[in-house]
């Protein structure tokens, strides 16, 4: 018998996807157009909650022939997405129907590029992988450049077009070589395959694995990133930045922790280093960065360097500590967010001249902005330093105490960049900039919840990371079994 | 609860206030000044409380609060006072009451600034009550983003901007701080196998004493903490953000960072590097006393040609801190009371100190000793305060640092005879530049340029009449503070015995050249 509850959550998000279409075209009324974002959210946590509801832990639901498995892992990380993707639709709903041209299309290829998420972290095999990251993909293709009359949103969404099909010829190519040596697509059946160690084999997986190289915009293949993350409308910068950065990272994990683990001592150390590549670049090239979006962007590359080594740890520990610090990044991320679309169309932009005397025009964004950044740098009591803790506790206990290092001074050297934002906020202004900037910024009380939600979620997480971490450690040791 | 959980109140009640003045429309500066100083007053009521009813011939932890926290990780919300944190909790309430006092006639963004304020006294209190590594942590990180924005926003530009001395002092901080991150991570590891790992202090100091930290990992891990550590107490040669940082800070600032943040380092050297781990602390105390005569002696050379007030007393306080080390490497029951008791001293004298500075550069703008002359025929009541704290700053005897310095040379001449002297010697010079400053600026001819501004009167003279209180008092009846540290440094003397053959930085180099000469 077919069990089509594994697919509960994918059945739903499409029913959502297909009702956001229908009603853009069908309601044309303006006022029950601007419930569109709101009718989404509610849609997606719907399916969220589902999800949670038809999983039981009585164990691991499947698809026929194993392709598509519900288990502990694929529930966290879909409500991580589904409650990321909710967020960013609730804080950025008035910049969306105010600042893009189709905002029918934008939400529904929102939730499209989330239900290529959902599959991604329950996908076994590597063609089920590789629909739901390519329906992600596409989706992010189109909304990068649906504000393509605005600056460099044409260019962004076409070096991101570009970089994305050469990487994607390479993970499918990696693949193919990964077939012909293994002799199967399901990642549990390659399991203890010895054929992966023929030279084919090996040159597949190494392929396999700079495609993800590319999709998690690690050093030397994050040449796309910043300049995709600062022409991007915003809502889709930050979807890039955490939800298809954390799909990546969960689909990594079972790809080489199902699939792979009989080479880990060839990926073992190449991970460890590019994490520490990741870590120190990203850091100092955000260092000199004045435009917000773009720092984060570079920033994200250094944040995809702390992930990976969590998963160099590859035990139980340190799969943990990554599914944690995915969840803490997401809540900075949307703080730090939500922040920029209250002022981005107020104030113009988003470099730091943009944001100056924010402290004194909207004392709770400016709060919401340190905190958020300072959770990502990882300074207590934020969620942050908890999720460093975590991480790195895991990789020292394997072995790897220069990868702790590596990471500690540099998320130290990291305060400094985000500090400047700081900075910028806090600092007094000149008496011209005053004229300008220190009147009240009005901003919906959507976005002040969000934002609030992101700083209340952010401190209570690092002071009292238990429940999400035992959360996640369940999820974890499930998996490892 | 026999406790009443009095210690939680300590470090909970800043933070509620900082809370409610969140809350408080900007506009009601003084309903927020009035909440910031109730914040203040009650903890250090019942801290004044804890310190007197603490029982100095049972020793140990008292008033402990233990709740466990995150158990994954073995954390838990555990506080206690002992002879060593006592007094420096009551140093962190002296100070927090007084930078309140200081802060009073603050009225740029005030409200922003008592949040920030009762925050930063909040972390420190945290440090000084955690029994908790966790804990200590948090409260540790907890103070650098706060003193950044207040640096950068109240803080003055004179020699150097403001801005560049508010990312230095953090860059240095936080680059300390990642070293100790490592060093606490790998002792958290290396302390207890999977599924029985924690950061409780006693149990982490119970797994060294059973020996499952080798020698070599203590000596590995007490470098990383001391790099941490030593570069929060302004250790030669990491002690450059000082002076700068003190300079550009706001009053407040430099009272709480002079007087207590700094200690941070030098408490959490005894009660984390010396207690977990007295190998390593053995294995590198004969470079700290070399380091710590450098601290003592070039920075009183620089202190000699320095012009700003806040910088002569910055490099002072990098001086002073050189004693600490110096009585924490001469590792002895002795030396050890000496140095933490030299730390409450310091603490006490540098925020008299710098509320005087700041008393006075509030009303003239002035820092510069050529350029303040003869403030005594208009303020002598900020001259008085200037007095108390140099003649402490000095040694004098019947003023708190007198005993403490004293200790500290008792205690190290046995050990590194030659240090000690050179050490000592560096009294000379704080006496010059501390009299010469004094001589210049407080007394000679009256200008009639300073007519003008009016001496501090009532309010004013709140941190003087406070701070001179305990200078005094402490000086006359040492007993008080030192009795307290006695009680938790005695304990350590079957330890401090044990270690005391240990071989140290000295033998490995002895051993290394004899080995590389026989091989030669």
């Amino acid at each position: 018998m077919v069990n089509y509850l594994a697919v509960t959550t994918e059945v739903l998000l499409t029913a959502v996807l297909l009702s956001v279409i229908v009603y853009d075209i069908v309601v044309k009324d303006k006022r029950y157009r601007k419930m569109l974002p709101a009718l989404a959210g509610v849609g997606i946590s719907l399916s969220a909650i589902v999800t949670i509801g038809v999983f039981n832990d009585a164990g691991t639901q499947s698809f026929p022939g194993s392709l598509f498995v519900l288990d502990n892992f694929a529930v966290y990380f879909k409500n991580l997405f589904c409650f990321a993707v909710t967020l960013t639709l609730c804080f950025s709903s008035d910049y969306i129907m105010e600042q893009t041209s189709h905002p029918g299309e934008f939400i529904g290829l929102c939730v499209s590029a989330l239900l290529g998420m959902c599959i991604m972290a329950s996908a076994n095999d590597f063609i089920t992988a590789f629909i739901g990251l390519e329906l992600m993909t596409v989706s992010f293709y189109v909304l990068a450049a649906l504000a393509k009359d605005k600056g460099r949103a044409g260019e962004a969404s076409v070096k991101y077009l570009l970089v994305g099909a050469a990487s994607t010829a390479i993970m499918l190519y990696g693949i193919s070589l990964v077939y012909g040596a293994g002799g199967s697509m399901i990642f549990s059946e390659m399991k203890n395959n010895v054929h992966l160690f023929y030279g084919v084999g090996v040159a597949g997986v190494s392929m396999v694995i700079i495609g993800f190289f590319f999709k998690l915009s690690v050093v030397p293949f994050h040449m796309w990133a910043p300049d995709v993350y600062q022409g991007a409308p915003l809502p889709v910068t930050c979807l890039l930045a955490m939800g298809s950065k954390a799909a990546a990272i969960a689909m990594f994990m079972r790809v080489l922790y199902t699939a792979f683990p009989i080479l880990a001592n060839y990926w073992l150390p190449m991970l460890a280093f590019f994490s520490a590549v990741c870590m120190v670049a990203g850091n100092i090239m955000a260092l000199r960065q004045t435009d917000v979006k773009r720092m984060l962007a570079y920033s994200s590359i250094a944040q995809a360097g702390y992930m990976m080594a969590g998963i160099v740890a590859a035990d139980a520990a340190g799969m943990k500590a990554v599914m944690f610090y995915i969840q803490l990044y997401m809540i900075a991320n949307i703080g730090a967010f939500a922040v920029l679309a209250a002022v981005e169309p107020k104030w113009g932009g988003t470099t730091h001249a943009h944001i100056a005397g924010l402290a004194q025009s909207a004392p709770l964004l400016a709060a919401v902005m340190t905190v958020s950044l300072l959770s990502m740098a990882g300074i207590p009591p934020t969620a942050g330093f908890a999720g460093k803790i975590y991480l790195f506790s895991a990789v020292v206990d394997k072995g790897y105490l220069w990868l702790a290092f590596v990471g500690f001074v540099m998320s130290m050297i990291s305060v400094y960049y985000y500090l400047m934002v700081t900075k910028a906020m806090y600092r007094d202004l000149t008496d011209f900039e005053a004229e300008t900037a220190a009147q009240p910024l009005e901003y919906s009380p959507v976005v002040k919840l969000v934002a609030l939600c992101a700083l209340v979620g952010t401190i209570l997480l690092g002071v009292w990371p238990e429940p999400i971490a035992q959360l996640a450690g369940r999820a974890a040791s499930a998996f490892m079994m | 609860m026999e406790n009443m959980h009095a210690l939680s109140q300590i470090l909970l009640f800043p933070i509620l206030g900082a809370l409610i003045i969140a809350m408080t429309p900007k506009e009601k500066t003084d309903s927020i000044k009035q909440i910031a100083l109730g914040a203040m007053v009650y903890p250090f009521i019942i801290t004044l409380i804890v310190y007197l009813k603490y029982d100095t011939n049972a020793g140990g932890m008292q008033f402990s609060e233990y709740i466990p926290w995150v158990t994954d990780l073995g954390v838990a919300y555990s506080l206690g006072v002992d002879g060593l944190s006592l007094p420096m909790l009551m140093l962190t309430e002296i100070i927090g009451i007084t930078s309140v006092f200081s802060s009073w006639y603050q009225e740029k963004r005030t409200k922003e600034f008592f949040v920030l304020l009762l925050v930063l006294i909040a972390g420190v209190t945290g440090t000084f009550v955690a029994c908790d590594l966790f804990i200590f942590l948090l409260c540790y990180e907890l103070v650098v983003i706060p003193i950044y924005i207040m640096v950068l926003i109240w803080g003055s530009t004179k020699r150097v901007p403001k801005e560049y001395a508010g990312i230095k002092l953090t860059i240095f901080l936080l680059m300390g701080s990642a070293f100790m991150l490592v060093g606490i991570v790998a002792i958290y590891l290396s302390a207890y196998p999977e599924g029985m790992r924690t950061f409780d202090l006693e149990k982490l100091v119970l797994s060294s004493r059973l020996g499952y930290l080798s020698s070599d990992f203590q000596i590995f891990a007490f470098f990383l903490l001391l790099m941490g550590f030593g570069s929060l107490l302004s250790m030669f040669p990491f002690h450059s953000w000082s002076p700068d940082g003190y300079a550009g800070a706001p009053t407040a600032v430099s009272m709480i960072h002079a007087g207590v943040l700094k200690k941070i380092g030098g408490y959490a050297l005894i009660r984390l590097g010396l207690m977990v781990l007295p190998l390593g602390a053995k294995f590198w105390a004969p470079l700290i006393a070399v380091l710590a005569m450098m601290n003592v002696l070039y920075a009183a050379y620089i202190a000699l040609v320095q012009k700003d007030l806040k910088y002569i007393i910055g490099y002072s306080s990098v001086s002073h801190m050189g004693y600490v080390l110096l009585g924490f490497a001469a590792l002895n029951p002795v030396s050890l009371s000496g140095a933490v008791g030299n730390m409450v001293a310091h603490g006490i004298m540098a925020s008299l100190f710098f509320s005087q500075i700041g008393y006075v550069y509030e009303r003239t703008h002035l820092r510069s000793v050529p350029e303040l002359r003869g403030l005594s025929h208009q303020m002598p009541n900020v001259s008085l305060g200037f007095m108390l704290a140099g003649f402490a700053s000095v040694g004098l005897p019947g003023l708190i640092e007198f005993v403490p310095e004293y200790t500290i040379f008792v205690g190290s001449f046995g050990v590194y005879p030659v240090i000690s002297v050179l050490a000592i010697s560096g009294v000379v010079f704080t006496a010059l530049y501390i009299l010469r400053m004094l001589a210049k600026a407080i007394f000679g001819p009256r200008s009639v340029k300073f007519d003008k501004y009016h001496d501090a009167k009532g309010f004013e003279t709140a941190p003087l009449v406070f701070l001179g209180f305990f200078l005094v008092i402490l000086g006359l009846f040492p007993e008080l503070f030192m009795g307290v540290i006695r009680s938790g440094i005695t304990p350590m003397t079957p330890m401090l015995e044990k270690i005391a053959d240990a071989p140290t930085i000295v033998d490995a180099v002895i051993r290394y050249v004899g080995i590389g000469g026989g091989l030669w």
